[in-house]
């Protein structure tokens, strides 16, 4: 048997099936304690699954896993009185009120009728929830809903609490409160354990993320060296005059080309799909090429922009601009765009998040090698 | 051990204001003690209570258990029974105890209709990955549903002594009857619990219990006596829990019960328990 670890959540070689579908299909990973682990893909991409078997609902076809240094199929019961799971579709009573369910959860968890309301009415304040105190959850707003579902797995601070989606329908208010709240959850030394969809997400509460798809993990890092992987910023910005084309090029990549890190492409209108995959396989050989596609509008440029690990490329952004405008070219319109998830898939494995659900089987096979091969060095 | 990445959040945090933090972080911490885990019967009680907070929050599902009785004592008793018993009177004192057992046993598959529902949803997942004795959901939510049984029963026998029903076994006759009729319809409830985590819908119990329901209750002595009955019928109806329990009931209520008929009926309840019960708490248990 391998030692145990102090690792807070480890697994090696984990697979899970569903009749022909490898849901997770070879998971390993390492979380040490009092980190955010993030897990970050698209519907049906295994996260979930992961997260169930971690957390004792799934029995795992192959590999191991351990929590707190315990097995979740052998020691399954000892597991479950170290972690806490806020699932994806909420789990809190619908038919209870929000003090009802905190009660319930209190008494399960060894709380005397007394206490477990104290506690309930402490959770519920901390929560901003008191006025929601005797409302049935069905009434409960999204956002509210999810803060409930959150404190109903903080009666008892867990070794390590699992999120599945916790952000996900709600609004950027509600979104941001969840996320404090997280933080506030890892600085007291509970280890969590993250799925998302949202790029952002992930970026600001993550220490690390495992992109994962199709039951494998294609790419897991700090959420800089992800970054670093997918490419960058793109800066599009669309000209007046398209004769002024060869002076915009040329000061965009004065400006944002020739420090090393970055890379100026400028190319027509929006093909964000081929560009990136290129950009990521390709290299600063690019660099400096002045692009103008055939058939391309000759008044659309579009520059790449990275971050450089500094979170600097609005910066950069800003200053060329600033720049073609003291050259005196004009813009019509310019925007500024960080890597969607999308760019994220399609950087990562070739292919867009969002046709997971609708792409064939065998597209996908030939479609994802290269880019998962080209990956795994990072 | 350094902990990286803490720096990444900090706008989100101060969007939120310090006093909702400071509020979460001594919630947290009141969360560092972690008390002695109940034992397997309080969780069971727990769960009851659970249930119990719901039938409170919607009184209506126990209207709908006590409507039932009143309608099929009226039914049977004025359509049917001057023709079956000679009459209407006479066949009150037949029918009466057979409508405890028939009403109980109607509202007992609702039990499994709940568990449907109760495992679909995300709480299932939350209690699963708790520390809890596993089948305590079950037995809570079932014991809850005796509370449903005991105020139909007693909404039949009133409805009974108000038209005429005169029960000889005398009030401890009674309450015993009363009780015997929960432990049955305790029982009955795991075969439609394990009916309940096999169908995918609700809808779809509903049907198949009644298509199972109506043979157990039809065959049985709840609505006439079975002596003018082909001997193999009998024989078959014999060995219904439903009759068991209704030939002990009736007996306990009349006065002239006798130790074979409480025996057989407890059998009867002892032996749905071993097969349903175990096969419930396995298919609860199986990875959903």
């Amino acid at each position: 048997m391998a030692p145990a670890s102090d690792l807070a959540i480890e697994t090696s070689g984990l697979v899970k099936t569903f009749g022909e579908t490898r849901a997770v299909d070879g998971v390993d990973l390492a979380v040490r304690p009092g980190t955010v682990q993030g897990f970050l893909g698209p519907n049906g991409a295994g996260k979930t699954t992961t997260i169930r078997v971690l957390a004792t609902l799934l029995h795992p076809d192959s590999g191991t896993a351990r929590v707190c240094g315990h097995d979740v199929v052998r020691e399954a019961a000892t597991v479950r009185s170290k972690v806490s799971l806020t699932g994806q579709f909420a789990s809190v009573d619908e038919d209870l009120s929000g003090s009802d369910n905190l009660f319930v959860l209190a008494r399960l968890l060894g709380y005397r009728p007394a206490q477990a309301r104290d506690r309930s009415a402490e959770l519920l304040t901390a929560f901003g929830l008191e006025e929601q105190a005797d409302v049935l959850v069905k009434n409960f707003s999204g956002g509210l809903r999810r803060r409930l579902d959150v404190a109903a797995s903080l009666v008892v601070r867990p070794d390590v609490l699992f999120l599945d989606e916790p952000t996900t329908g709600l609004d950027p208010v509600s979104r941001s409160r969840v996320w404090a709240v997280v933080r506030a959850i890892v600085d007291t030394g509970t280890t969590v354990v993250l799925t998302t969809q949202y790029l952002e997400e992930a970026d600001r509460l993550a220490d690390r993320i495992a992109v994962i798809d199709r039951g494998r993990i294609i790419a897991d890092g700090t959420s800089d060296e992800l970054k670093a992987s997918v490419g960058a910023n793109a800066l599009r910005v669309r000209l007046r005059d398209p004769e002024q084309r060869e002076t915009a090029v040329r000061v965009l990549e004065r400006e944002l080309g020739p420090d090393g890190e970055l890379t100026a492409r400028a190319s027509r209108g929006r093909s964000p799909g081929g560009e990136s995959a290129q950009e990521t396989a390709g290299t600063a050989e690019q660099a400096g090429e002045t692009a103008g596609s055939p058939g391309g509008d000759p008044a659309a440029l579009t520059i790449r922009v990275t971050d450089g690990g500094d979170g600097k490329g609005v910066e950069r952004a800003t200053r060329a601009l600033a720049e073609l405008t003291r050259e005196g070219v004009a813009l019509a319109d310019f925007t500024f765009e960080r890597p969607s998830l999308d760019e994220v898939f399609l950087a990562l494995t070739g292919h867009h998040a969002e046709t997971r659900g609708k792409a064939g089987k065998k597209g996908h096979a030939a479609g994802s090698q290269g880019g998962r091969d080209g990956q795994d060095g990072s | 051990m350094s902990e990286p990445g803490t720096g990444g959040a900090a706008s989100a945090l101060t969007l939120d204001g310090d006093e909702l933090d400071a509020a979460v972080r001594a919630a947290l911490r009141t969360g560092e003690t972690r008390p002695a885990r109940p034992g397997a019967a309080a969780m069971c009680l727990i769960f009851c209570q659970r249930a119990l907070f719901k039938i409170r929050r919607d009184p209506q599902q126990v209207f709908d258990a006590v409507l039932f009785p009143v309608m099929v004592t009226l039914v049977f008793t004025f359509l049917f029974g001057g023709a079956i018993a000679g009459s209407t009177d006479r066949y009150l004192q037949f029918l009466l105890p057979g409508v405890v057992v028939l009403t109980v046993v109607m509202i007992s598959m609702n039990t499994g209709v709940a568990l449907n529902v109760a495992v679909s949803t995300g709480i299932d997942d939350r209690f699963r990955s708790m520390p809890i004795w596993r089948p305590a959901m079950l037995v809570g939510e079932l014991l809850s549903d005796v509370v449903r049984y005991l105020m139909a029963s007693v909404v039949a026998v009133l409805l009974g002594l108000l038209l005429g029903y005169r029960p000889h076994g005398g009030l401890l006759g009674v309450l015993a009857a009363l009780a015997m009729v929960q432990v049955f319809a305790f029982s009955l409830a795991w075969v439609w619990t394990a009916l309940g985590l096999v169908v995918d819908k609700p809808q779809t119990i509903m049907t198949l219990s009644g298509i199972g329901v109506f043979p157990l209750l039809f065959a049985s002595n709840i609505f006439v006596a079975t002596h003018s009955m082909p001997g193999w019928l009998q024989a078959l109806i014999n060995i219904n829990p439903v009759t068991r329990t209704v030939t002990a009931v009736r007996g306990l209520m009349a006065g002239d019960v006798t130790g074979w008929h409480i025996f057989t009926a407890f059998l009867a309840d002892a032996v749905l328990i071993a097969v349903f019960g175990p096969l419930t708490v396995y298919l609860y248990n199986r990875e959903r």
